[in-house]
């Protein structure tokens, strides 16, 4: 037992080339987002604080695909969306379409304690955002140039992309400098399970890039990008559609409970059995203090600790 | 095997003294969009199909909470919602917050068929319903006068409610206002159906809570909440959407199929009287095998079913009491 908490980046062709001007700040970020949580953690907060509090830091960072540093939709503009779930009370809550709310994760908590709703969007969620006097920003403090660069690539590539981009699909081989180095971020999460064995999920993002307005991904949906039961807690990254249709986090827990095998197992068979290679990656922690990081895609941006003094920040895989 | 089909319009507290005028519509309703889905089948068209034409047929009746009947939020306005999914491919669609299209339940499939999406929402969805040309008209083509009354009642009660709420008006006096207890009854509409083959798909299609905050999104059109399906079943949900997102209703019945070997009947009543709390929800569900499934733990809820060896049910409260 003991408490356990992992945190994800976003999942995605993470190139195994990537500069270390780009690799480095992000490692760095998921370390420090890391020792927040695990100090929180050790300072008997519970799960729902600490997760909350790890994606708030995560949607900060410009380097991922939440809050600041959020990709854009076709329109040149973020909508963001994140959800929260805590795991004891099955209590949850979730923001889409968010354009000024500075960490939409904390939005979607105060939907859930301050209102008979679980889930807000667009502007009814700006509404409640302003009522609840949380912290608001322009438009301009979230859109990154990296990620103006990005949508213009996607325009010129004519697709929508998950945050990471393999090299530009035409004729030539050319690799624009961004297409190979710039484009590795994602969605962001975090789950933990604290002393008293209480787990709590937590997921926030951008969306894809160059994503129709209006589009809604998996990280809102509760079941599909965040779950939380009595048993685990799940975050996910990848290919919001794909997650969304397969309900990856409410899978993760319903073979933990109705099926009876362990969270390495369980996470290990959505990820590689029921999803389509390259789509998705999660974090996952029980109540039992285990953690589970799989992910089909090349790499996926995590850290995780656990109380008998495991630690591990990384991007690919260990062979 | 054989097709079986099962409509919804809506669990809540649905009172055993409803009137007349009040229920021989709605089943006269449920009975008419029943005979459609089954004529479609006897017809081979697909499930998914048969389910967006019921739902549409649904949609259109200004009885039910869904489309044209919908309930308003608290400013008086309407905000649907749809999902559609096909069991066969597990590709789904699902729109929100609609304030102009006629039929949620088809903007949802073409969000399915034609982008690279699943879910729009709001100005987007709206957008993009120009962009398809589907059918739009005024917001007040969708307002009722029982629903202006039920927003009134719902504000001076100053409680948000499922569309059912039949509970006297919490304030000293007995008198009951004459919609509290007579006109409260409609809710969200679903519809699920398996062909002979075995291929499976449901849609769920609502205007949410009444009095809801505006911008609300409720279970209708959260994948694995209101609306799933695979290849084992398929299945639409009803009732208070909070809980039921909660409870991811829809994809649990199918995971105690799958991963706790239960059968249809046994998941689905599992769900409901073991998982939701009470007075919360209701569903339809449809196995691969033809059969079905419509438990709920609600007072009553609207609906019916038809297999192909000839049953045929259309109903309101529990077995003993049709």
């Amino acid at each position: 037992m003991g408490w356990a908490i992992a945190l994800h980046g976003g999942a995605g062709d993470i190139p195994l080339s990537l500069p270390l001007e780009s690799r480095q700040p992000r490692e760095e970020a998921l370390r420090r987002c890391l020792q927040i949580g695990v100090e929180a953690l050790k300072a008997k907060k519970p799960s729902l604080d600490v997760v909350e509090l790890v994606v708030r830091e995560l949607e900060n960072i410009p380097q991922f695909n939440a809050g600041k540093g959020s990709v854009l939709t076709n329109k040149g503009t973020v909508e963001m969306e994140a959800s929260i779930m805590d795991g004891s009370t099955k209590n949850c809550g979730a923001v889409s379409g968010l354009k000024t709310v500075v960490n939409a994760v904390s939005l979607a908590r105060l939907v859930m304690e301050k209102t008979p709703h679980v889930y807000l969007a667009f502007d009814g969620a700006e509404e409640f955002a302003k009522e609840q006097g949380i912290e608001t920003a322009d438009s301009s403090h979230f859109i990154t140039a990296e990620n103006v660069e990005r949508l213009k690539q996607a325009n010129e590539a004519h697709r929508v992309q998950l945050d990471y981009t393999q090299p530009l699909q035409n004729g030539s081989k050319e690799e624009r400098p961004n297409a190979n180095g710039d484009v590795q971020l994602g969605t962001v999460g975090c789950v933990s399970v604290d002393s008293y064995g209480n787990l709590a999920a937590a997921t926030s993002t951008g969306g894809l890039v160059n994503k129709r307005v209006g589009r809604i991904g998996d990280s809102p949906i509760i079941g599909a990008g965040t779950y939380a039961s009595e048993l685990c807690a799940v975050s996910c990254t990848g290919k919001g559609e794909a997650i969304l249709c397969a309900t990856v986090a409410r899978d993760v827990a319903a073979m933990m409970e109705f099926k009876g095998v362990p969270l390495e197992e369980a996470a290990s068979y959505v990820i590689h059995e029921c999803m389509p290679k390259g789509t998705a990656g999660l974090v996952a922690v029980s109540a039992a203090g285990e953690v589970a990081m799989p992910y089909n895609t090349t790499g996926m941006f995590r850290a995780c600790a656990t109380e008998d003094g495991y630690s591990e920040v990384a991007i690919w895989s260990a062979s | 095997m054989g097709w079986a089909i099962a409509v919804h319009g809506g669990a809540g507290d649905i009172s055993r003294s409803l009137p007349h005028e009040r229920r021989q519509p709605r089943e006269e309703a449920l009975r008419h969009c029943l005979q459609i889905g089954i004529k479609a089948l006897q017809s081979n068209l697909s499930p998914l199909d048969v389910v967006e034409l019921v739902v549409r047929e649904l949609e259109n009746i200004p009885h039910f909470n869904a489309g044209r009947g919908s309930v308003l939020t608290s400013k008086g306005t309407v905000e649907m919602e749809a999902s559609i999914m096909d069991g066969n491919t597990m590709r789904c669609g699902a729109v929100s917050g609609l304030t102009t299209v006629l039929n949620a339940v088809s903007l949802a499939r073409l969000v399915m068929e034609k982008t690279p999406h699943i879910y729009l929402a709001f100005d987007g969805a709206e957008q993009f319903a120009r962009e398809q040309g589907v059918e739009i008209v005024d917001s007040s083509h969708f307002i009722t006068p029982e629903n202006v009354e039920r927003l009134k009642l719902a504000k001076e009660a100053n409680r948000v409610q499922i569309d059912y709420n039949a509970q006297p008006i919490q304030n000293d006096t007995k008198k009951e206002a004459p919609c509290a207890n007579g006109d409260s009854q409609i809710g969200t509409v679903g519809c699920v159906a398996v062909d002979c083959h075995g291929n499976l798909a449901s849609a769920t299609s609502t205007g949410g809570l009444v009095n809801k905050m505006a911008g609300r999104i409720g279970d209708t059109p959260v994948i694995g909440a209101g609306t799933y399906a695979n290849e084992l079943c398929a299945v639409s949900a009803t009732g208070k959407g909070e809980s039921i997102i909660r409870g991811t209703v829809a994809r649990d019945v199918a995971a105690l199929m799958e991963f706790k070997g239960l059968s249809l009947k046994e998941a689905a009543d599992c769900v409901v009287h073991e998982r939701t709390p009470k007075g919360t929800v209701g569903l339809i569900a449809v196995s691969a095998a033809g059969e079905v499934a419509m438990p709920f733990n609600t007072t009553g809820m609207f609906r019916g079913c038809a297999t192909e060896d000839g049953h045929l049910e259309v109903a309101i409260w529990s077995d003993a009491e049709i």
